[in-house]
């Protein structure tokens, strides 16, 4: 007799297993909003250690998310979205994704100072630490505001690209910062309003399943709306630009409306229509942060190429 | 069953012994370029050592 259980016990990894242990798709955000963060940054830098400090960036940011597998596989088995990933699958052991994950964070740690320098490498570190052991360990478990404390350490990266390139901290990345900061909870909610039960599910006390549907909605659009100042911030910064104030301009008034829609519906109008609008608001959301990020990158080409391209008031 | 000389196993430890290799020539590549780049920038690199080697020196009239 052949006992099963020997079977499912994973074996050898594969390559394309270790990548999902990676997240892929929050390692190219991280990549994007560093390489931007080193794009705006006022000085130069040599563009192998740009490309090289990129790579350890992405290293890092795979390290924790191979932890976050690692800790959250009872949780992960439980949600349709989840339940395919490499350890609650059973094709990779929890021991061999931390494994995994404990030796890219040092890796990618270790590397990034040696590149770059010490501030950006600390930098990284805590952002891994807070991913892993304040949001997973911690808040994902305990409080409806976990992804709103737990968002910062998304946003750090761009503060990573800025610290590698001048080795110093400035008003600038801080705003980006907070853009992504105040950006995460709308766009985790939006989501989890369209997957709410399996939240409820694994008992993740996400704001939809401990405070409702309701106050979730009106939460999106507040935290929706506070972005505002912040965009204007940025476009009077010395990043900013009149292509930032333009696309401030022109993704607020989409979010916001996006987010207006999604507030002045209840529960079984939703549920009837698939919950179309939240799942618009959540793609718009990604298009939000993608386009705002890329546009600040043309305007600083615009000012690097084109010196004076123009005289505008920075008030911040 | 019989025992056959490449077994599925095999294949899987194949192939990612080839991306471990690869990864790590690709770091090693990456470590001489971080170097060479670290050098171009460096100004007076001997300078460290505290003890400048006369012909890095500019000439002072």
């Amino acid at each position: 007799m052949v006992d099963s259980t020997v079977i499912s016990k994973p074996q050898e990894v594969r390559i394309s297993e270790v990548i999902e242990l990676l997240k892929p798709r929050v390692m190219s955000l991280v990549i994007f909003t560093a390489f931007i963060g080193m794009i705006i940054a006022p000085t130069g830098i040599n563009p192998i250690i740009a490309l090289a400090s990129l790579i350890f960036i992405a290293i890092g940011a795979g390290g924790s998310g191979a932890l976050n597998m690692w800790w959250d596989e009872d949780i992960d088995r439980l949600m349709k979205r989840t339940r395919n990933r490499p350890v609650p699958a059973g094709t990779v052991s929890g021991k061999d994704a931390r494994l995994l994950g404990l030796w890219c964070s040092g890796f990618a740690i270790f590397m990034l100072a040696l590149t770059a320098n010490f501030l950006a490498a600390g930098i990284l570190a805590f952002t891994i630490f807070f991913y892993v052991v304040v949001y997973t360990m911690y808040l994902k478990r305990r409080t409806a505001q976990n992804i709103v404390i737990g968002g910062a350490a998304g946003a750090f990266p761009p503060l990573i690209g800025w610290a590698v390139v001048t080795n110093g901290i400035a008003l600038e990345p801080i705003l980006l910062v907070l853009l992504i900061f105040l950006w995460t909870p709308p766009h985790f909610w939006a989501l989890a309003l369209v997957t709410k039960e399996e939240y409820s599910l694994a008992k993740v006390p996400m704001l939809t399943v401990t405070r409702g549907e309701r106050i979730t909605r009106r939460y999106i659009f507040w935290y929706s709306l506070s972005l505002i100042p912040i965009g204007f911030m940025i476009a009077f910064s010395s990043i900013g630009g009149p292509l930032t104030l333009g696309l401030v301009i022109v993704l607020n008034i989409m979010l916001t409306l996006g987010s207006y829609q999604v507030m002045t519906r209840d529960a079984e109008k939703s549920a009837s229509d698939g919950y179309i609008r939240e799942k618009v608001l959540f793609k718009l959301s990604i298009w939000y942060l993608f386009v705002m990020f890329a546009g600040l990158g043309v305007e600083s080409m615009l000012h690097a190429f084109y010196e004076p391209y123009l005289v505008w008031p920075e008030l911040f | 069953m019989a025992i056959s000389k490449e077994h599925e196993l095999h294949t899987r430890r194949k192939s990612r012994n080839i991306f471990v290799s690869l990864a790590l020539v690709a770091f090693v590549f990456l470590v001489f370029a971080i170097s060479i780049a670290k050098f171009q920038d460096g100004q007076l690199i001997e300078g460290f050592d505290h003890s400048y080697r006369a012909t890095l020196l500019k000439v002072e009239e």
